[in-house]
């Protein structure tokens, strides 16, 4: 079986309007397919009014190019990308509490954190709240640490990815911003199978 | 309100009218060129036709009498008149009873805008009466929908509306207004046709590449076959495809939604594809070299076994839908865009030829499909009539000029196999999604949209059934449509699959019906049945010269059999003759 032919993580970057109920019309896309979102990230990008999805999913590369055109195909998404894991660098953000008596107890806690690069966000006497970002083994890892202690709660946020190969990504994106259409708007870049960026 | 309906159809650039979001609605469909809306009143949607009452003169109601009429009458208008078809429904079991046809129309690309009532915007979420989340039930099944709370976004959302409705490649769109909204009052400054949204592109953009190579690989071609779609009618390009056709001189097949796109009699029109489809078309689809397909879809019913499907043959597929793009067939070559733009350049590109060896092909295969099906199902030596021969005989007084409008079933594929057609926006029936029950109100809609034309409807005896409440819209409206009802007594087309597949187990496909010719006129339409064949001519005549709508019950075959037929899982080449 070659690389393509594996089920293997992709992430999916979507550019969207800022619309009620557009989430539910990407999110059916996957779910039609009886597809699970492993990771879901929503939120305002660097330009006013443009919204960035990030979709975690994991499938084999022809059904994910397949995905990519349903969802831009979507009246109200102005472009869709997908990447592998290598392709960008991603960060996930997790919270854990836990109680600051043990902490104060026992030196080993808080060289532990320290070694995870974990960092205090809250502190209260009856508990602390740490932080650390990373892949997902690494924050898996720090849980495993601190569960011997009373960890009191734990929290990830969704992933979020930024491409390495997305130069000028965000002069693109400006083109947007322009009420009239232009001719690198109107087109499908995704099409050109030549460019470095906008490449699905 | 008579003041505010006279100024508004030309108001001045800065001056604004105080009106209801309601009038603000009809001002915007008036301004798009509706003429009819098919519809159903209801609590929440009260305001708007109110606001209707006083619109009598430019827009044309007709109340059908169940919201799936109403929708599929929008979907027939749309598709004999290629304008957009508009639908008015209520809030909760109005809205959810346009589903079947928001799918319908999703799956098979027909532009309409419906427009649902909804309960106040404060009662959102309460489960206020006839309340129901229309947005996400509709999602799936509309290319665009949207919520209005605020009078004030109407011109602007119909403006959006009939412009994804109608561009790049057409679909369903639904637009719920809240009651506050259609009551609330609003300086209404004209009305402004929407043609750009930056985050939508209706078409890709034409690639010379791609038509370059698209040109050689149809020009080093010794067995090139063309199958087209709808898209070719949707995009208006019959006449740029029957140009096409022509200088390449390449054998081309239909699909069920192209059917009409070029005229049944063109010499290089070599049939129909698909389960049901021509012998030639389908055994050949795996000895061509090259396959061009111009605006179609690759349907599991066109395509039969995915991986026995023209695996020797290099794909030239131009679509204005990128998602389409290598999404069941792998393309080759894959021509972006919208066909009335790509085919003059693809033709442009091409060296005039015939395929005369090839074409023989298709004709022999022809003969030999007349042989062992097409002769005995259009002249039967049985006692009992075929559908076949009811629709030759139709053919016959018709000419081929009028639109048929078919349900679905066997007497739809028999209809589709044998229909004439010499116009495109001749056939209307429920393609990709099958719904039975389409036919009688989409031809109701079908005849409003082609007024000059001859409508006729072939519906069996069991989707007749589900919708024929429809006959009261027919009734009232006093519009002139010919209804054949071919009636096999057996729900047939699954009958003949639990004949051939689960050894004649008939499981619930014996279906009762009521007098058909006594409902007719229980509805004060003019009717007959037919059950010898020497009265079938003159039985047709009577129904197509009578002045307005007629029904006839024909008796058919109890267990005939559409034949070819490329049984589910197999390879086009796999297909049968009987």
């Amino acid at each position: 079986m070659s690389e393509a032919e594996k089920k293997q993580e992709f992430n999916i970057t979507i550019y969207t309007e800022n619309q009620i109920g557009l989430l539910s019309r990407i999110a059916i896309i996957f779910t039609r397919r009886k597809i699970n979102i492993d990771s879901l990230n929503t939120s305002p990008s660097e330009i006013e009014s443009i919204h960035r999805f990030n979709i975690v999913i994991n499938e084999y590369e022809e059904v994910v190019r397949k995905l990519t055109r349903q969802i831009e195909k979507q009246v109200e998404v102005l472009k869709a990308y997908y990447h592998t894991n290598e392709d960008v660098i991603w960060q996930e953000l997790a919270l854990y509490k836990v109680s600051t008596d043990v902490i104060a107890e026992k030196v080993s806690v808080e060289r532990l954190l320290r070694e995870n690069g974990a960092r205090a966000v809250v502190i209260r006497k009856d508990y602390t709240v740490f932080e650390t970002t990373g892949h997902r083994e690494e924050t898996d890892n720090l849980i495993n640490i601190l569960q011997p202690y009373g960890l009191i709660e734990f929290v990830r946020s969704a992933r979020v990815a930024i491409i390495k190969d997305s130069e000028g990504f965000n002069s693109k994106l400006r083109e947007f911003e322009r009420l009239e259409p232009g001719e690198e708007v109107i087109e499908n870049e995704y099409l050109n199978q030549g460019e470095k960026v906008f490449t699905m | 309100m008579e003041t505010a309906q006279e100024t508004l159809t030309a108001p001045a650039a800065t001056e604004t009218v105080n009106v209801s979001g309601s009038v603000a609605l009809l001002e915007a469909l008036i301004a798009e060129g509706t003429d009819t809306i098919f519809g159903y009143p209801g609590g929440a949607i009260m305001p708007i036709y109110d606001a209707l009452f006083d619109y009598n003169d430019k827009l044309n109601h007709i109340l059908v009498r169940h919201e799936q009429g109403g929708i599929h009458a929008g979907q027939g208008y749309a598709r004999t008149s290629g304008k957009v078809g508009v639908v008015f429904a209520t809030s909760g079991p109005g809205a959810t009873n346009l589903v079947t046809g928001l799918a319908d129309a999703q799956i098979d690309s027909t532009p309409l805008v419906c427009i649902t009532g909804q309960v106040f915007a404060h009662l959102l979420g309460t489960d206020a009466f006839q309340e129901t989340d229309v947005i996400n039930i509709t999602t799936p099944v509309t290319k665009w929908n949207y919520q209005v709370t605020d009078a004030t976004e109407i011109p602007e959302v119909i403006a959006k509306a009939f412009y994804i409705a109608r561009s790049g490649r057409p679909g369903p769109v639904l637009i719920d207004i809240t009651k506050n909204a259609q009551i609330q009052l609003f300086d209404f400054a004209g009305y402004k046709p929407c043609d750009h949204i930056r985050s939508y592109r209706p078409k890709p953009i034409v690639r010379p590449q791609y038509i370059e190579q698209a040109a050689e690989l149809i020009n080093s071609a010794k067995k090139p076959f063309i199958l087209f779609g709808q898209g070719v009618i949707l995009g208006g390009a019959e006449q740029e495809f029957k140009a096409f056709v022509e200088k390449s001189g390449i054998p081309a097949a239909w699909t069920v939604l192209g059917a009409g796109a070029i005229p049944s009699d063109h010499p290089l029109n070599v049939g129909m594809l698909g389960m049901h489809g021509n012998y030639g078309p389908n055994v050949l689809t795996n000895e061509c070299d090259v396959l061009i397909a111009i605006g179609m879809r690759f349907d599991d019913r066109v395509t039969g076994r995915l991986d026995k499907y023209a695996k020797q043959a290099k794909v030239v597929h131009l679509d204005i839908d990128p998602a389409e793009i290598d999404k069941n067939v792998k393309s080759t070559v894959p021509v972006w865009g919208d066909c009335k733009e790509t085919l003059p350049l693809l033709t442009k590109a091409i060296e005039k030829k015939e395929h005369t060896e090839w074409l023989a092909k298709f004709n022999d295969y022809t003969r030999q499909e007349v042989e062992a099906v097409i002769h005995n199902e259009l002249n039967p030596t049985t006692p009992e009539m075929t559908m076949g021969e009811v629709i030759k005989q139709l053919n016959e007084i018709t000419k081929g000029e009028a639109v048929i409008v078919t349900d679905v079933g066997q007497h739809q594929m028999v209809a589709c196999r044998y229909a004439k057609f010499n116009n495109t926006r001749s056939n209307v029936t429920s393609g990709g999604l099958g719904t039975m029950g389409f036919a009688l109100p989409a031809a109701i809609g079908a005849k409003f949209g082609a007024q000059d034309r001859t409508v006729v409807a072939i519906i069996g005896d069991g989707g007749f059934q589900m919708t024929c409440q429809e006959l009261g819209t027919i009734m009232q409206s006093g519009i002139d449509v010919k209804i054949i009802i071919l009636n096999n007594r057996f729900l047939g087309m699954v009958r003949q699959w639990q004949e051939l597949f689960n050894q004649r187990r008939y499981s619930f496909v014996d279906i009762q019906s009521p007098d058909f010719v006594a409902l007719a006129a229980a509805y004060r339409i003019p009717g007959k049945l037919v059950d010898d064949r020497a009265d079938l001519t003159a039985a047709l005549n009577e129904m197509l010269t009578a002045p307005g709508s007629f029904l006839l019950e024909i008796m058919v075959t109890k267990e005939n059999n559409v034949f070819p037929m490329v049984p589910q899982g197999c390879s086009v080449s796999e297909i049968r003759l009987k």
